[in-house]
């Protein structure tokens, strides 16, 4: 009995492996780890269309595999461990909670490249990446001041860390060009994705004057509420004009499939080098939806704020800066703020009234 | 004609033995036909699931580490509910541990402090959670409050505090504003037993306790009471025994199990405090309670049978490109298969022909 159970292990063993070892040869594999399910939309999607875009322009050379769903605690160590164990030479891990356990298994697979998206901590096989968002917004700040009849604006913020605050000071000083006494409101939902929670932070925020709504978290529930209410609102992540065709000014679009694209084809020619990309309106990764529903005059406005920022010839943290306490920012960048200080932003501008969350 | 489940008159323990047995087999065919209906070969994705992640060390460490927290909290509860004690809150427990001890890691951090720092985070971690679990037991024996709905709704205290403190006070002064603590130094860090791999003392730890609950359930006159106390209230109280002191006790044991269980998983997979340290250990740990009929011996089995399915749900999505829902599918029907094979020793199915009468009230 024992020697059949042995045997039938060991089949099974070699099957298994047959079929590990067929597909791996030559192609380069690439391995991904997905904070959400895939889905329709938000933040996981757009990872993916990206993907899809870089299996596209590779088609034979690459195999790629992603774990999806993978919580942002102890358990995406093991997770990004296993892709680095199935001979996956390169792998992206998409959300900020993976930064310390991606380092450890950096530190282990010394072979193996690294992608780690929104973190700050890298190694000689561990590159960063991530988006300007802030550009995106400043656009829209401008586009509320101007489509606002109330003066108010509401703001669904998920939470408080540098890309979210930056986002919100990017939006008023967008705004404030336009209505230099223009409000905001902000409700922090704590969360990226709860579309319950999210439709109740902007029935809260028009209840309370807010006649345009933006969003810093992932689901269209904000734009439906928005939509029911005859208000107007802005896109997150997504194109999410199909959620509010009447309501949608236009949207901040995650792009990532250029820069899978070049980091695999680095890979591919034996070029990879740790980097850290932070790439905006130029370089196509943060990419505005179609401007919708508003006037000619407005649209025309945004795009010319747009080009102006592609061109760099503003820059949404142009000094003076004037922080809420009225005091002029330290400017390190010469004509505005460097990276260094968008990157760990903990401050509002002068024009909001509230106060950022355990500061 | 009408399908009842009856009780039976007495316990089979032949079945109650081959039960699970035949539970595994019954999941093992239906996931064949689901394997095969997704255009897989089912023996090869059984094998990934079952047989590749026991048969290298690597995997076999990874099923360790996440049995650890499920066994340790598991074995708390399961004294909680023997003596008809529902602590449902173990989630709570096991965040408020891990809050108490790194306390003691945020403050020594980048001191000179010694190796005392990890036993002593140990010890807080197990007190913290302890005097959490205590609150709804007091609660229970002074004002009969149910423990099952305060127990719960403390989960949901602890999850805020703990978002609190690594927002605010805690926060990494040089961590980008992000919500987590400084990475803990190497003396208020649980160490791995195998160099390059993640197994960790928690392990050895979650055996110890293991094997003591075997003890105190088996040998000792407090497991007795706890037992009498479950089973046959009206028979303690004749004899002396003192319910609502066991209550307390219990309670007490969950918590410390619980908040040690978290503070090790902070100080030793982790490394830092965040808030999302547990996907839902104090919940799961409930499952592995019943799937091992509150016995320390088979938690310890079901907590390690659970883990492999997710190890091994893991390496089936890389491997065969098995999606996620379906390996969370494969968790759901053997679960379902279990307990539906477990009622069936104490119940069995029989058809009554002519039922007796035909209206029980309005329908």
């Amino acid at each position: 009995m024992r020697k059949i159970l042995v045997a039938a292990t060991a089949a099974i063993l070699a099957t298994g492996a047959g079929l590990l070892s067929a597909s791996a040869a030559d192609k380069l594999k690439i391995g991904f780890i997905y904070l959400g399910p895939v889905g329709d939309l938000g933040w996981t999607y757009q990872h993916d269309l990206a993907r899809l875009a870089m299996v596209k322009e590779f088609g034979d050379k690459v195999e790629t595999t992603f774990l999806e769903n993978v919580s942002e605690g102890p358990d995406s160590e093991r997770s990004i461990e296993q892709l680095a164990r199935a001979g996956n030479k390169l792998i992206f891990t998409t959300s900020f909670g993976y930064m310390e356990p991606t380092l450890k298994v950096a530190k282990k697979y010394p072979n193996v490249h690294f992608e780690h998206a929104t973190g700050y901590k890298r190694d000689k096989n561990m590159s960063t990446y991530s988006g300007r968002f802030y550009e995106g917004r400043y656009i829209q700040g401008v586009i509320a001041a101007k489509m606002s009849k109330s003066g108010v604006l509401g703001y669904i913020a998920s939470f408080p860390i540098p890309e979210v605050v930056s986002g919100i000071n990017a939006t008023m000083l967008g705004a404030q060009t336009i209505n230099p006494n223009i409000k905001i409101k902000i409700i922090w939902a704590n969360t990226w994705f709860d579309p319950g929670k999210e439709a109740d932070a902007a029935k809260a925020l028009i209840d309370q004057g807010a006649d345009i709504i933006m969003q810093h978290t992932d689901s269209p529930a904000a734009m439906q509420v928005a939509a029911e209410r005859g208000k107007l609102a802005f896109g997150q992540d997504s194109e999410m004009i199909k959620f509010g065709p009447k309501t949608q000014l236009t949207s901040i679009m995650n792009n990532w499939g250029p820069y899978y694209i070049e980091r695999v084809k680095a890979e591919l020619d034996g070029t990879w080098k740790s980097e850290d990309f932070w790439g905006g309106l130029k370089s196509k990764l943060v990419v505005m939806a179609p401007y919708t529903n508003m006037p000619d005059d407005v649209k025309k406005l945004a795009e010319e704020t747009e080009a102006a920022i592609t061109e760099g010839k503003l820059q949404p943290f142009k000094c003076p800066v004037i922080g809420q306490d009225g005091k002029e920012v330290e400017c390190k960048g010469g004509t505005h703020l460097d990276d260094g200080q968008v990157l760990g932003m903990n401050f509002y501008v002068k024009g909001i009234d509230e106060k950022i969350p355990g500061k | 004609m009408q399908l009842v489940l009856e009780k039976r008159a007495e316990r089979s323990s032949t079945i109650a033995l081959v039960s699970p047995l035949i539970a595994i087999g019954l999941t093992l065919v239906t996931m064949s036909i689901l394997f095969a209906m997704l255009g897989k070969n089912p023996i090869s994705a059984l094998a990934v699931y079952f047989i590749h992640p026991l048969v290298d060390s690597y995997s076999l460490q990874e099923i360790a580490v996440k049995a650890t927290p499920l066994v340790m909290i598991a074995i708390g509860l399961s004294l909680c509910y023997l003596a008809n004690a529902w602590n449902i809150g173990a989630e709570g427990q096991f965040l408020i541990g891990a809050v108490a001890g790194s306390w003691l890691a945020v403050k020594t951090n980048g001191t000179e402090a010694g190796p005392w720092v990890l036993p002593a985070m140990l010890l807080l971690g197990a007190i913290g959670g302890a005097l959490y679990a205590l609150i709804p037991a007091i609660c229970k024996v002074r004002f009969g409050a149910s423990e099952i709905l305060t127990s719960l709704m403390l989960v949901y205290v602890a999850d805020l505090l703990l978002d609190y403190l690594v927002r605010g006070p805690w926060r990494d002064p040089k961590g980008f504003n992000f919500p987590t603590t400084a990475e803990f130094d190497p003396v208020a860090t649980v160490p791995v037993l195998i160099e390059g791999g993640r197994l960790h003392l928690g392990g050895v730890i979650a055996l110890i306790v293991v094997l003591a609950g075997a003890v105190l359930l088996g040998k000792t006159i407090k497991g007795f009471e706890i037992r009498v106390v479950g089973a046959a209230p009206r028979a303690a109280r004749f004899g002396g025994f003192n319910s609502n002191q066991l209550i307390l006790l219990t309670f007490a044991i969950s918590g410390a199990l619980a908040g040690m269980a978290g503070i090790i998983e902070v100080a030793g997979p982790v490394g830092h405090l965040q808030p999302g340290i547990s996907p839902g250990y104090g919940f799961t740990a409930i499952i592995v309670a019943f799937l091992g009929r509150l016995n320390p011996v088979g938690i310890l089995i079901a907590g390690l049978f659970l883990a492999l399915t997710f190890i091994g749900g893991e390496q089936a999505q890389i491997a065969m490109k098995i999606p996620l829902d379906v390996t969370k599918v494969f968790q759901g029907i053997l679960l379902f298969f279990v307990l539906a094979c477990d009622s069936l020793i104490l119940y069995r199915f029989k058809l009554i022909f002519a039922s007796p009468k035909v209206s029980r009230g309005a329908h």
